[in-house]
């Protein structure tokens, strides 16, 4: 072997070795904005089953953490949004390590098999299939680090999603409308409370990528845009009054939150992208160095 | 609402006597079954490998480890979404003679009936509390039909005080998902009007 295949074996397993216990640690435990969210809400919540509820999900998170085991049974598909900086050393080796992380961490954690080939009809029993894990690439000039954005896509909390163009004379009010219809047939299969991520934009794919990227904001941030930010909070009220309760069974609240991103849009097509993201919101992201030191951007004050 | 602890197998007469909202906390068989299996017992007509007559299915795909000697372990498990078996599960009630059925989320009406018809419930566990469901887990007996994957096979186990279990559908034709949507429908109308006029954004 040459010296520069050893040197990138070496590199591929410092970086999957880091990335898959970046992946356990984050199957067991939610980022700080989620948990913080669910202590205010679970005081809110004290009536008919809310309590039951909140309890069993509290108990779940300290069972999780003590017994080091997945939080959910389902770890989903696995999907990464990478932020590349254009001076990353590393930048050909990491959809190799990305890749061999999926492989380790539903070793080590174990994580459930989820990648079932379309056509086929076969589950791969390692979480790796066609386009799985699901990678999602941007680039930062003058950057040498990666920031690495890990979301478990599970099958309850993905079945609310959904795009759609709308004529824009629907306006936003048909926006609001989707939303409502979707919350309230699909969310209580989500696991509420739900953060909700909507995407605007001109035409359907990128109205869903933007609606994925929104759940990967923090739970409490807001839109750039002071108009955004209001609908947000308009959004957030209201379905909370419809009180979805968690799990469906009723309460005061519905959401931990709404974020929307948008892009500008087509003058004859206003799209809107739905996804939704159930209570265990197992978001995650990562800073990596080009010497591989890092720093866990979502649960601050953790060592891998 | 009542607490009830019960144990498999389950009669008719012990059914019967449970209404929606409910909690029960169960001891004895449990077994998975979702998707596949329920397209195999009803679409495809294949013979269920596991006697369920008085038992309970769960409605979940759980992560199993394997020990050295074979036997296996639940690492985690949880309720999964059971409006994806609504299709199937009257018929399923039917042939298999389950009496309890655990998932999340609500069903619909052609379970509703056939909860009726064959004296059963369908139960919510709290979602996403597979951790907790996993320590009520006394023993995993076996499992057939793995070649369906993980997820998607029949784990048989042994479970003592398996709970919250909350009564969503009785024997009695009483739904409490479909009858909060309709409270949850109400409510959204006069929202969605009230939000909308605040977002008229054309100068
Ligand atoms: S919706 Fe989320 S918490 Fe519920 S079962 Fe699916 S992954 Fe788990």
């Amino acid at each position: 072997m040459s010296d520069s295949t050893n040197n990138s074996t070496e590199v591929i397993n410092k970086l999957s070795d880091l990335l898959s216990s970046f992946i356990c640690y984050s199957s067991s435990h939610l980022p700080d904005d989620v948990l913080n969210k669910l202590k205010e809400m679970r005081e809110v919540e004290t009536e008919g089953f809310s309590s039951t509820i909140y309890d069993a999900m509290f108990n779940n998170m300290e069972m999780a953490d003590k017994l080091k085991r997945p939080s959910c049974q389902d770890t989903g598909i696995v999907q990464f949004f990478v932020k590349v900086g254009t001076n990353y050393p590393y930048m050909n080796l990491l959809h190799e390590a990305l890749v061999e992380s999926v492989l380790k961490a539903t070793n080590d954690a174990p994580l459930r098999h989820n990648a079932v080939q379309v056509f086929d009809e076969k589950n791969t029993g390692n979480n790796v299939g066609v386009r799985v894990p699901w990678i999602d690439w941007e680039i930062v000039p003058d950057r040498d680090d990666i920031e690495v954005y890990f979301y478990m896509a599970g099958g309850g909390c993905s079945l609310p999603g959904m795009a759609k163009v709308l004529m824009p004379l629907e306006g936003y009010a048909g926006i609001v409308k989707t939303v409502f219809d979707q919350m309230t047939s699909y969310g209580v299969n989500a696991c509420p409370p739900c953060l909700v991520g909507i995407g605007i934009a001109g035409s359907a794919e990128v109205a869903a990528k933007l609606s994925k990227k929104a759940l990967l904001r923090p739970v409490g941030s807001h839109n750039e845009n002071p108009r955004g930010a209001m609908m947000e909070k308009e959004l957030e009220d209201g379905l909370n009054k419809v009180g979805l309760g968690p799990g469906g069974l009723r309460g005061k609240l519905s959401v931990m939150g709404v974020n929307i991103e948008q892009a500008a849009r087509h003058p004859a097509t206003l799209a809107v992208g739905i996804s939704t993201a159930c209570w265990a919101h197992r978001r995650s992201c990562i800073k990596i160095n080009p010497d591989f030191t890092y720093d866990f951007l979502t649960h601050k004050g953790v060592t891998l | 609402m009542s607490t009830y602890h019960l144990t498999t197998p389950l009669s008719d007469a012990d059914i019967e006597k449970l209404n929606i909202g409910d909690v029960i906390f169960l001891t004895g068989d449990l077994t998975t079954g979702r998707d596949d299996v329920h397209m195999r017992v009803i679409k495809q007509g294949k013979q269920c490998p596991v006697d369920l007559k008085g038992n309970a299915v769960f409605h979940a795909g759980p992560i199993m480890r394997k020990n050295d000697d074979g036997s296996y372990d639940v690492v985690s498990i949880g309720p999964t979404t059971s409006m994806r078996m609504e299709e199937c599960e009257a018929e399923f009630l039917k042939e298999t003679g389950v009496k309890v059925i655990v998932g999340k989320g609500g069903m619909g009406p052609k379970t509703t009936q056939g909860c009726k018809d064959n004296k059963a419930i369908h139960t919510i566990f709290p979602g996403g509390c597979a951790v907790v469901a996993a320590c009520e887990v006394e023993k995993v007996d076996g499992v057939e039909w793995l070649d369906l994957g993980m997820p998607e096979a029949m784990w048989k186990m042994k479970v003592k005080e398996f709970g919250p279990l909350i009564v969503s559908i009785d024997a009695h034709g009483n739904n409490l998902i479909d009858n909060n949507k309709v409270i949850f429908n109400e409510r959204k109308a006069p929202i969605v009007e009230e939000i909308s006029a605040k977002l008229d954004f054309l100068d």
